[in-house]
């Protein structure tokens, strides 16, 4: 492997390392709030987004085991999540783009 | 969307080297992680940097849609950030606008300044911030049109809920803040490339293949 690519994945364990610092930030990204958050602004949760919630279960979904409040469960769920997201993304891109490379 | 992903793997499975395999994986990766960074701003609101920009500058804006859209698809599934149904917007957003834009001001603004030049760096910084708060500015727009679009049978809006006037200035004022963070991870990876290993940059490569077609790329 080259050197900068090492590098650079030694970059990525630092960042996985560190994500948990992601977790101090409270509140919700601007549109992506829960049924409860949305209820709580508006008075009402919008028919079309209560519908489409339950479309789709998440299974590590915001990151966090299910039904695991503690902040040690949340920041060991947050670092498994990143390396999660790491092998698969890279893992994936990396298989698929072996195939299809030219030298 | 999909027509868009289906021209981008054209041209990545015609271009790709192996050589920049291990890039376009850590890409994606990178892309990722540096979503997770959750960063608060003064109103209760979060907002995190995409990596867009640097990803642009050292694979290309073809290859990033690929690389960044597998970061957002993956979200969406399996921790249901993002959400399913809004994919496609955000992968438009963040895995095609905000790289093309990216990637088109840092080549505007670089000029003809060499390769390792701090005008590059600053380039970069550019293209990062700009980009940022265009995709944000974008996405703002999306969820302002939603209660044009769409109103539910009782006059109540069925999806996103504020009009234009909210939802643009929130999203770009936010994003005026972050679009510094993305500004300096890009300046902070760009100079790291230029110290290092220049021959990974996007044009560089490219532009050296087109000029010398069968000469073997330099290491």
């Amino acid at each position: 492997m080259e050197k900068i690519v090492k590098n650079f994945a030694k970059g990525l364990v630092v960042l996985i390392i560190l994500a948990p610092l992601g977790l101090l930030a409270v509140g919700e990204t601007f549109g992506e709030w829960s049924n409860e958050e949305i209820h709580e602004k508006l008075g009402f949760v919008p028919q079309g987004l209560e519908r489409l919630s339950s479309l789709w279960g998440a299974p590590l979904a915001d990151y966090a085991f299910p039904n695991d409040e503690s902040q040690t469960g949340a920041i060991t769920a947050y670092i498994l999540s990143g390396i999660l997201g790491v092998a698969i993304c890279g893992g994936l891109l990396y298989y698929v783009g072996k195939k299809i490379a030219k030298n | 969307m999909i027509p868009i992903w289906y021209y981008a793997g054209k041209r990545l499975s015609a271009e790709l080297k192996s050589r920049q395999v291990p890039l376009l994986a850590m890409a994606a990766a990178f892309s990722f992680v540096i979503m997770m960074f959750n960063l608060p701003i003064p109103g209760g609101s979060t907002g995190h940097a995409v990596g867009g920009a640097i990803i642009a500058i050292v694979i290309g804006p073809w290859a990033s849609v690929i690389a960044i859209s597998v970061a957002l698809v993956l979200q969406a599934l399996m921790f249901g950030d993002g959400g399913i149904t809004a994919i496609a917007a955000n992968c438009f957003n963040m895995a095609v606008a905000m790289p093309f834009c990216a990637y088109y001001i840092y080549k505007f603004a670089s000029g003809d300044a060499v390769i390792t030049s701090s005008r590059r760096v600053i380039a970069a910084a550019v293209a990062g911030y700009i980009s940022l708060v265009f995709a944000a500015a974008l996405t703002g727009f999306e969820f302002g049109i939603q209660p044009l679009l769409h109103i539910g049978a009782n006059g109540l809006p069925l999806y996103m809920p504020y009009p234009l006037s909210v939802a643009m200035p929130a999203m770009i004022l936010e994003h005026l803040a972050f679009g510094f963070v993305e500004a300096i991870v890009t300046a902070l990876i760009f100079s790291y490339i230029q110290r290092t290993d220049t021959s990974i940059l996007f044009g560089d490569e490219s532009r050296a293949n087109r000029n010398k077609s069968n000469k073997p790329a330099t290491t």
